[in-house]
């Protein structure tokens, strides 16, 4: 898997834009979006007036500190717009690299009469067809017609091996942006410009198009409630103050309702945001929205393909187990011949197991009136016609057909040696030469090192794992035990796929799956989190919410964890931002109400040195702290995959108590500062 | 001493988990229409019922029409019961020939027992007719803890229910609490207090010759029956102006504590109905440990505060230190039988439930120890809670609890298999909203208003405290008072009256539509990455998010008043 | 059509609750404990002397005097029950407390420390009790003013005297009014009726 660098957190670069987009961000428009930072920005506006008022009638008691105050207010809406600026400069540096590829590309547009005609790119419409030849870059995301090419996909993978696009299949999409190498394709434009999926990611990951999601918004309306709750707290101590003698000023009263609001997740919610979808970029995986990267967090059933994903994609011969009669040698013989030809990942390792065991040596078969018959999906079976003997290799019963046509019979014996191979796993591919029947191959699925670690892991992390095979349910039950999955759905089909994920998520169940193919396009649009790869096809493609740009089948894990980690993310800070207000509590209120009630000095705990420092300590705390979270937010939390139980506890003690505990230390020290440079 | 007070808090705690496990499971069976004992003898009188006040208990209701009945219903009691205060001169069933209520007052008083607050302006032996105190009162005191038995029901019914319009229906739920929970348990322990010597009757006030010489009028009344239901519904509101302190209405430690585990009774049970309901005993255990951890936290405060005494008074000579022949502690409004583990006892009950019953004037209590009613009602009235009123006040803290920190197991945040999204959270911040809303804000103009500085009674920081628990109490609908405040006056009793309407019908219809929000809700299985909510993780959590909330709304407030008022206390200051 | 059914609901339900059930409690209540129902009244040679839970008003040195009353007026009044609402941090309450003291040190020589039940207001206006040591600071004046020896005012301190319910609820404490009454009963030989 090729993984994209992620950036350093401080590039400078990024830093330099972020602090100049973070000044455009004032623009009340803007802010008006995020009600807690609006609530900052308006207030902080109404301390300034007051200042300028105050200052053109000259009066100015305590100008030294009313001007901290409103420079702090306006540096915590500053933070927060750098917070957010930062994870889109971030996001914008990896479109740049995506938007290179975009530039000035010319197209093949082939016209109704067949006659070519050059156009730009940004000129092709959906429906047009064009011409790619070897050295071309595709124009657009499209589906190939006609033809066959390796292509070069290293503008969006990372990957620079080519990879093999053709018409019809699985194969069939390709994305604008990317090189054909060699030979020539048709290509149907499937997307508008602006529209293409490279449009799309960059987009995506700048956080220009970033809608908010499900859990976005219910998390702005329980941040925007406790805003409410917060200023009729602050609108009410005016009058409660006023009843014990003491007269609030407009900058302290502000300076108390900023400090309350949760101005700390108000302030990095968006980079949250933006900075998930910049991980899952990293891992070359494109989610269509931010919707789908939140429902992969709460995915509770993963449908994985048992080939590729747990198994590596290729089954190894294993054994020669020759019926009654044979000798193994003239059965690996015979099965080297039939596989000679067969490049398949089975055929050659037949071919390698038979020189390893009986050192045949793959001889040299061209032109000696041998004749190869390629496996079919009719047939089922596959092998070489040669002086007169038909070898083939494949299917049991296909086999046996064979067989029996010829005028032979199954042995007793074969039954019963298939029934061994397939309940251990393996896959039988059985062997005959004309009539005569001469054993099995063992064909073993080699299951991936490590595969069952991470199925303990999502088990952890509450996930049920299913895996989808082809295989009968004898072979698929061993691979699964074997693996550790836990469960399997056997010879499965489009249709039995599709009917597992609605029947999971009648249980109320979100399903999440990976797919290439065009038959799994219905299963890619009804699972939940529907993880299309690149190399699969345009319907696949569309079908899904997520592509994976390596097209490696394993990542759906990594999906969900980042999910995961998003809303951890955002748990972990809301959860953070509202325990920081005990500690704010006991540095303003006693500041606020000494003078009136000197009784209150006692909850002055933290022994903070003078009222207005106090205030203004808590301020700058509560400012600098957006700062300090920013790498937090977007880095995101630390996700372990343990229980939910384990987790919570865990990010409790960090995030809810910690949450209590570090304003106090923050605040203390502030006001040691503060009062050493006798600001306050 | 202390451990006396540890074996009668213990005992009476012990006591509340006793009746609440199976008064809670037949509560569940109530609600679902199953067979139960009584059967027998209220299917007759239910058929009844439903004949005579047209009712189709069969038709399903959706959240709207569930609130619509219910606030129709509230209407039409609120405005028999203001006709009855204005009318009962002309009335029968009044021997002391008392008046008409004055409008204000009946307003008040209409809205007041209408919204299970049972705040009372008003001197009941001196104002109200034996026919208004039942007819008009005591009715109240039935339906009004009926409909909120009734709505934690129908939210209960939420969570269980999977793509469902509908969340039950109203009458239904409200006859069957009327006829299954609240009437067979008042006429027994009616009669368990006519034991403990508490009159019922309907004769004329009894005029003795004192042994002084003097004569003494003593106020009679149909006490016993109205006492009950009284407590039993978590209303509150006294026969008599001193409510359970009075001797009649609490004559002996004993009947204090039938009274106090009435208070108690069915919003401990209710927790169990829950689980019951939701099929999970834990869930239920888990809002009921919460509960227990925060009355026993309360109550050890309030306890210790008031035994403490006054510094002040030990100065002037007073011996406030308990011993074998006195409670010692701070006995300005307290009731000897009682004592200070009684009343304080007592204090904490009807204020952590929206009871408003007292058997010691809350005014006269050290601050701290006065704190501690006007944080349980700042928390919401969550322990044990107002019948019904408590449990969905507690699921609404428990959906935010769960949204918070729910978000850190890294899933969407959801309860009981109910997903909290938007809309859920748009529903109970505004149940959360309402609550400081009509607190703060007219508190804050009743402490600058002329009209509101002069109910004050005790001047300083303990004035501001008697306003601030006006408000408190009445938005929380829980009718005790810093008595000492002159609220029958245009001013408070309209104010109050608003609040309390406000605090009881604007959190309701958004509790009923979170009920009808999550019914329609798909339900998601658990799974080992669920957030787990019948743990003792979640028990802290959930304590935590309950602590944290009403201590950042209340914090500037409480500090203006209790506490500045307890140190002032501890350092002397006189006001 | 819902507005008829809430109105005919609450017709309904009012006369279940508000009518059929207190007066069927009434009933009940007459029948099983028919002296409580009335209000526990006491007589005293066939004239109503007071009630046994309802606390009263004694100023003169041979009753035992129960505690300050903030129910109407002049206190104890049992028609308008009530506390005296002061706050912790009150000047009046403070000042009321310590005026008390005074007055309990001035009847009760040799008095040093007064039990604070006796010089602050029960909640209800209506105690009718005090605490054991309130009552033994009172018996040698009240033997006094009597000229009985204190033994037999301390044995009928101990007879009236209330123990906690169950020996666990509430406080143990001296029901003035029945005290007084035996008091008064020691001299005249009278039997007041009911208790």
């Amino acid at each position: 898997m090729a993984e994209r660098k992620a950036t350093p957190l401080w590039e400078g670069k990024i830093v330099r834009a972020a602090a100049l987009d973070s000044l455009r961000k004032f623009d009340p428009r803007i802010q008006a979006k995020n009600p807690v930072m609006f609530v900052v920005e308006v207030t902080a506006f109404a301390v300034t007036l007051i200042i300028l008022r105050d200052l053109a009638a000259g009066a100015h008691r305590q100008l030294g500190f009313e001007l901290q105050i409103a420079l702090w207010l306006w540096f915590t809406v500053g933070f927060a717009n750098f917070a957010e600026a930062m994870a889109e400069g971030r996001g914008k540096a990896q479109a740049d690299n995506l938007r290179k590829t975009r530039t000035e590309t010319m197209a093949k547009r082939i016209g109704n009469g067949g006659a070519i005609a050059m156009v730009a790119a940004t000129q092709l419409r959906k429906g047009d067809v064009v011409m790619v030849e070897a050295g071309d870059v595709i124009p657009g995301d499209g589906e190939v017609i006609e033809g066959v090419a390796a292509v070069n996909e290293a503008a969006i993978t990372g990957e620079s091996a080519p990879v093999i696009r053709e018409s019809g299949g699985d194969r069939s999409a390709v994305t604008g942006g990317t090189t054909v190498i060699s030979d020539w394709i048709k290509v149907r434009i499937t997307a508008n410009p602006g529209e293409t999926f490279l449009d799309r990611m960059i987009s995506l990951v700048e956080g220009a198009q970033r809608q908010k999601t499900p859990n976005e918004i219910a998390l702005s309306i329980l941040l925007a409630g406790l805003t409410i709750i917060f200023m009729m707290v602050c609108v009410s101590l005016y009058p409660f103050a006023l009843y014990g003698g003491t007269i609030l000023t407009l900058p302290v009263l502000v300076a108390l309702l900023v400090c309350l609001i949760p101005t700390t997740i108000g302030g990095l919610l968006s980079a949250i945001g933006i900075a998930g979808m910049d991980r899952l970029v990293q891992h070359n995986v494109l989610a269509m929205s931010g919707r789908a990267v939140e429902a992969a967090g709460d995915v509770d059933t993963l449908l994985l393909d048992k080939t590729g994903t747990i198994t590596l994609g290729n089954r190894m011969a294993e054994e020669f187990l020759p019926v009654a009669g044979v000798l193994p040698q003239e059965l690996a013989e015979a099965a080297q011949l039939a596989s000679l030809a067969d490049e398949t990942p089975e055929g050659r390792s037949i071919v390698v197991l038979a020189k390893r065991a009986y050192g045949l040596r793959g001889r040299e078969l061209g032109g000696d009136g041998a004749e190869f018959i390629p496996f079919s999906a009719q047939t089922r079976m596959s092998g070489v016609d040669l002086h007169g003997h038909r070898i083939r290799k494949g299917a049991t019963d296909a086999v046996i057909k064979f067989v029996e046509e010829h005028g032979g019979h199954a042995p007793a014996d074969l039954n019963a040696m298939v029934e061994k191979i397939a309940r251990s796993g393996g896959t039988p591919l059985v062997v005959a030469d004309n009539a005569r029947m001469l054993g099995v191959i063992h064909l073993k699925d080699v299951v991936k090192e490590g595969i069952r670690e991470r199925f303990e892991r999502l088990r952890a992390m509450g996930l049920r794992t299913v895996m989808i095979t082809g295989d009968n349910p004898l072979t698929a039950a061993a691979i699964a035990k074997e693996s550790g999955v836990d469960d399997f759905l056997a010879e499965a089909t489009p249709e039995t796929k599709l009917r597992l994920i609605r029947e999971e998520q009648a249980q109320g169940k979100l399903v999440a799956m990976i797919g290439d193919g065009t038959n799994d396009a219905p299963a890619l649009a009804q699972a939940d989190v529907g993880i299309a790869m690149n190399a699969g096809t345009q319907a696949a493609r569309e079908a899904g919410n997520m592509v994976d740009l390596d097209s490696n089948p394993t990542k759906v894990m990594e999906v969900v964890e980042i999910g995961k980690q998003l809303l951890i993310t955002r748990g972990a800070l809301t959860t953070f931002s509202i325990a920081n207000d005990v500690a704010k509590y006991f540095a303003i209120i006693p500041a606020m109400f000494v003078i009136g009630y000197p009784d209150l000095q006692a909850l002055n705990i933290m022994h903070l040195a003078t009222p207005e420092s106090a205030i203004l300590s808590a301020v700058i705390f509560n400012a600098l702290i957006i700062i300090a979270l920013i790498p937090l937010a977007l880095r995101g939390v630390a996700y372990r995959p343990l229980g939910a139980a384990a987790i919570l506890t865990r990010n409790l003690l960090i995030y809810g108590l910690g949450g209590v505990i570090v304003p106090f230390i923050g605040i203390k020290a502030i006001d040691l500062i503060v009062s050493a440079l006798h600001l306050a | 001493m202390l451990a006396n007070a540890i074996i009668q808090i213990g005992l009476f705690l012990l006591l509340v988990t006793a009746i609440s496990v199976p008064l809670g499971h037949y509560m569940a069976r109530v609600f679902a229409g199953e067979k139960t004992f009584l059967d027998p003898l209220l299917k007759p009188v239910e058929r009844l019922i439903y004949r005579l006040g047209g009712v189709h208990p069969e038709n399903e209701q959706t959240w709207v029409e569930y609130a619509v009945s219910m606030l129709l219903f509230s209407a039409a009691g609120m405005l028999l019961l203001y006709g009855l205060e204005r009318l009962q001169g002309w009335l029968p069933l009044n021997p002391q020939a008392l008046g008409a209520v004055a409008p204000d007052l009946a307003f008040n008083t209409a809205a007041s027992f209408t919204t299970n607050t049972n705040w009372q302006a008003y001197g009941g032996e001196t104002t109200m007719s034996y026919l208004t105190q039942m007819a008009g009162l005591a009715f109240h005191n039935f339906v009004s803890a009926a409909a909120g038995i009734a709505i934690a029901i129908a939210v209960v019914r939420g969570f269980i229910r999977r793509n469902s319009k509908t969340i039950g229906n109203f009458w239904f739920d409200l006859t069957r609490a009327t006829l299954w929970v609240l009437l067979p348990i008042c006429v027994v322990m009616a009669l368990a207090l006519v034991w403990q010597g508490v009159p019922d009757n309907f004769a004329p006030y009894v005029r003795a010759k004192t042994v002084a010489g003097a004569v003494q009028t003593i106020a009679e009344g149909p006490v016993a029956s109205q006492e009950i239901i009284k407590e039993l519904g978590t209303n509150g509101g006294g026969f008599f102006n001193a409510n359970s302190a009075h001797p009649y209405e609490n004559p002996t430690p004993l009947s204090n504590l039938i009274e106090m585990l009435a208070i108690f009774a069915i919003g401990a049970s209710l927790t169990h109905t829950f689980g019951k309901m939701v099929g999970d005993s834990r869930q239920g255990w888990v809002l009921y440990g919460v509960m227990a951890i925060l009355f026993l936290t309360g109550v050890a405060v309030c306890t210790w505060s008031e035994q403490r005494g006054n510094p002040m008074l030990a100065r002037a000579g007073v011996n406030e230190i308990a011993s074998a022949s006195q409670s010692g502690g701070n006995m300005e409004g307290k009731e000897v039988r009682f004592g200070i583990v009684d009343s304080a006892l007592f204090a904490t009950v009807t204020t952590d439930t929206s009871c408003g019953a007292v058997n010691s004037m809350h005014d006269s209590y050290t601050p701290l120890g006065g704190f501690i009613p006007l944080l349980n009602m700042q928390i919401g009235e969550i322990i044990f809670g107002g019948v019904g009123s408590g449990l969905y006040g507690m699921l609404v803290m428990a959906v935010l609890a769960v949204f918070i920190a729910g978000l850190m197991v890294g899933r969407t945040p959801e309860y009981l298999g109910k997903k909290i999204e938007g809309r859920e959270m748009k529903l109970a911040m505004l149940f959360i909203l309402i609550f400081p809303l009509v607190i703060l804000i007219p508190a804050g103009l009743a402490v600058v208003l002329p009209a509101g500085l002069a109910g004050i009674s005790n001047p300083g920081p303990h004035g501001f405290s008697q306003i601030l628990y006006a408000y408190t109490e009445a938005s929380a609908n829980n009718g005790s008072a810093f008595a000492g405040l002159n609220a029958n006056t245009g001013f408070y009793n309209v104010t109050l009256a608003l609040v309390m309407l406000c605090g009881r019908f604007l959190m309701k219809v958004p509790v009923l539509a979170l009920a009808g929000s999550l019914a329609a809700k798909r339900s998601v299985p658990e799974s080992a990455g669920t957030f787990p909510t019948n743990g003792a993780t979640f028990v802290i959590l959930l304590i935590g998010v309950i602590l944290i909330v009403a201590a950042l709304t209340f914090f500037p407030a409480d500090a203006l008043g209790p506490i500045v008022e307890q140190l002032a206390m501890r350092h002397s200051h006189l006001y | 059509m819902r507005i008829w059914t809430a109105i005919r609901m609450t017709i309904v339900l009012t006369v279940l609750t508000g009518i059929v059930y207190p007066l069927a409690i009434a009933a009940a209540a007459h029948a099983l404990f028919p002296w409580q129902a009335e209000g526990s009244l006491v007589t005293s040679g066939g004239t109503v002397v007071g009630s046994a839970l309802i606390g009263q008003n004694f100023s003169a040195p041979r009753y035992f005097s129960g505690r300050p009353s903030a129910a109407g007026d002049k206190g104890y009044d049992a028609a308008n029950s009530g506390g005296s609402n002061l706050g912790p941090t009150n000047k009046s309450l403070i000042t009321a407390v310590a005026a008390r003291v005074h007055e309990v040190r001035e009847s009760n020589p040799g008095t040093v420390s007064v039990p604070v039940d006796l010089v602050t207001a029960s909640g209800s206006g209506l105690d009718p009790e005090i605490s054991i040591a309130a009552a033994d600071l009172q018996i040698p004046r009240v033997a006094k003013a009597r000229g009985l020896d204190e033994d037999t005012v301390r044995k009928l301190v101990r007879a009236n005297t209330e123990r906690r319910s169950l020996g666990l609820f509430g406080e143990p404490g001296v029901n003035v009014l029945m005290l007084n009454l035996a008091l008064d009963r020691l001299r005249s030989g009278d039997r007041p009726a009911g208790s």
